[in-house]
């Protein structure tokens, strides 16, 4: 593969260039049947195991939509702020490729069931509005495997085997209007947008959008205009984008990739570019599919859709709570800053926070411990926070059992830590820690006498008014308790048993 | 309007994997062009006044309930396949060298 290309230094490339966007995201549904026949949806079963007489073509077969599929895709579209079709159609997509059967898929043409809506997102304190184009129902293809030569690839390939299970899998699209006027921050509103898009359609319930199952996926479109210019530049389309990370960081290198060529005086060609995860890089794809007619026309298998208005109404009514609507709810509750608030979206600790509040933490409390603490350790795991193993009702109790007293912070970070090495619920630790604060005075009392004697120039200082000295011998109780002395009480015993208040 | 030809209907046949026999080419072309020829027709009463249309009865909202039916056991699904391995399907190479 030609990887030799040179790049522009994204900022040299931005002073230079304005960027415009576009995003194609197919998000797979979550229907316990596919889209036109009742074969099972499930991820990862034997290959050909979920196949019938529709979904493989065979003669005499004919396809029925599937109806909580086409109400999953109206409440994507009504949360997006689209209209609703009165009417439309599938439409087949002509082409000659083995991962469809019939040589066609199922799709939507010039008949789209949603139009023109749109998605806020905010980036840098910035709120941008991203248009909607439109929101379509298709069917997932097959899974291909290309055998022979040495990349796995389809390049070099010497045959191929398909396993049809996902094909007729329902397929949302959702496609974006041109984004332009995001300069700079171009790879952020990219990554915003589909970071607020999978929460939606999380929120709605109608697919598990986990990117890394390939159950949403990204198509990443970049032009580059000169500064100033009102024409449009030659734009590539990027596949196989499937993280959020990756979202951001194919805008970003297609921007220093083109900017190279252009201020080198050559031309973009128009083309599909493929994303490696490793690199970051994208390599040119196969630009032969480019010119391809798909000869769209009518599927007359399947009758027209024409959504009932008061059914419409009623799904819009029906919603959830929309995820920035909830976000601004919850900000508000919390009492806390823009900011911070940022922090725990892009950290995915929003929900977490927010069922450890409903376990009984203070607000304050749950964001302390999941933005602090816990994140830290989810970040040397390098996992997810909600995949930490400990629960907003574990954290909650960590929570209560140090405002009561009976542990302080440092006490708690070890709780934390037993419950996320499965040592048990957060009592169990204590108790198999022996993690309790050490409020016995008689105890506090012996080890403060200890620590006293044996640091007895510090504690002349304290007696002889230099108050600040006795910071080293609350240290030293800490140490001789390990931690499980109540910090502000053995300080009141020390300054007491010196004679200075 | 030409005629169809034998040498179309052994093709169409081909491409629909059917093995047809030469007193079949025969007679389907026969056929197919009287099929054609009515399908023609249409096009005589199409004016600007009527709209193209895609189905020939006016029915909307056919679906289904989302609800599993059992599919095929893989056996039965590859058995129609000219090859198979590892239970998957297997297709001749897709792109060409020069690609």
């Amino acid at each position: 593969m030609a990887d030799t290309e040179t790049l522009m230094p994204y900022d040299e490339a931005l002073e230079r260039f304005e960027p415009v966007l576009g995003l194609e995201t197919h998000v797979e549904l979550g229907t316990a049947s596919k889209m036109f026949c009742g074969c099972p949806t499930e991820f990862g079963a034997p290959p050909n195991t979920q196949v019938c007489p529709v979904c493989l073509a065979l003669p005499g077969s004919l396809p029925v939509a599937n109806a909580e599929a086409i109400e999953s895709t109206i409440r994507i579209g009504l949360a997006l702020n689209c209209s609703i079709a009165e009417w439309c159609r599938f439409a087949r997509k002509n082409y000659f490729y083995p991962d469809m059967p019939k040589n066609y898929q199922i799709s939507q043409y010039d008949e789209p069931l949603c139009t023109d809506g749109y998605l806020d997102v905010v980036v840098d304190g910035r709120t941008v509005r991203i248009e909607i184009e439109r929101v379509h129902l298709e069917e997932d293809t097959g899974k291909s495997t290309h055998v022979g030569g040495s990349t796995g690839r389809i390049h070099g390939a010497d045959y191929s085997i398909v396993d049809y299970n996902r094909a007729g899998i329902p397929l949302v699209e959702i496609v974006t209007k041109p984004i332009a006027g995001t300069d700079t921050l171009a790879p952020e509103v990219a990554r915003a947008y589909v970071t607020e898009l999978r929460e939606l359609v999380r929120t709605l319930g109608v697919s598990d959008v986990r990117m890394e199952e390939g159950s949403m996926r990204c198509d990443v479109n970049v032009s580059l205009m000169p500064r100033g210019s009102s024409e449009w530049g030659t734009r590539t389309e990027t596949k196989n984008v499937n993280s959020l990370r990756s979202v951001e960081r194919a805008v970003r290198g297609e921007i220093e990739r083109q900017a190279a060529i252009l201020a080198d005086g050559g031309r973009i060609t128009q083309e599909t570019r493929h994303f490696h995860e490793e690199t970051g890089r994208t390599t040119s794809g196969r630009s032969k599919e480019e010119a391809q007619d798909y000869r769209y026309f009518p599927e007359p298998d399947l009758l027209p859709i024409a959504p009932d208005r008061e059914w419409v109404a009623a799904l819009k009514a029906a919603l959830p709570e929309l995820p920035s609507v909830r976000r601004s709810r919850l900000q508000a509750e919390w009492g806390v800053s823009d900011l911070d608030m940022a922090a725990m979206h892009n950290a995915d600790a929003i929900e977490l926070v927010e069922a450890t509040v409903a376990a009984g933490a203070p607000a304050a409390d749950a964001r302390k411990w999941w933005m602090g603490e816990l994140a830290r350790r989810a970040n040397e795991a390098g996992t997810a926070l909600a995949e930490l193993s400990i629960t907003p009702a574990e954290v909650a109790r960590v929570t209560e059992l140090v405002a009561s007293g009976a542990l302080n912070d440092k006490l708690a970070r070890q709780v934390l830590e037993g419950v996320l090495a499965g040592e048990g619920s957060p009592d169990d630790v204590v108790a198999k820690r022996g993690l309790q604060i050490v409020n016995d005075e008689g105890e506090l009392s012996a080890i403060i006498d200890k620590v006293l004697a044996d640091n007895a120039d510090a504690a002349d200082k304290v007696r002889s008014g230099k108050v600040a000295a006795v910071g080293a011998l609350v240290g030293g109780v800490m140490k001789a308790s390990r931690g499980k002395a109540d910090a502000a009480r053995a300080r009141e015993l020390i300054l007491e048993k010196l004679g200075v208040s | 309007m030409s005629a169809i030809t034998r040498d179309e209907v052994a093709h169409l046949a081909r491409l629909s994997r059917l093995a047809l026999a030469d007193e079949e080419l025969d007679h389907f072309a026969a056929q197919l062009d009287q099929i054609v020829g009515a399908v023609a027709r249409v096009a005589e009463v199409a004016a600007d006044d009527i709209p193209p249309s895609s189905h020939a009865l006016p029915l909307t909202n056919v679906f289904r309930p989302d609800e599993i039916r059992p599919s095929l056991a893989p056996e039965q699904a590859l058995s129609g396949a000219p090859a198979v391995e590892d239970d998957r399907f297997r297709v001749p190479r897709i792109l060409g060298e020069e690609a």
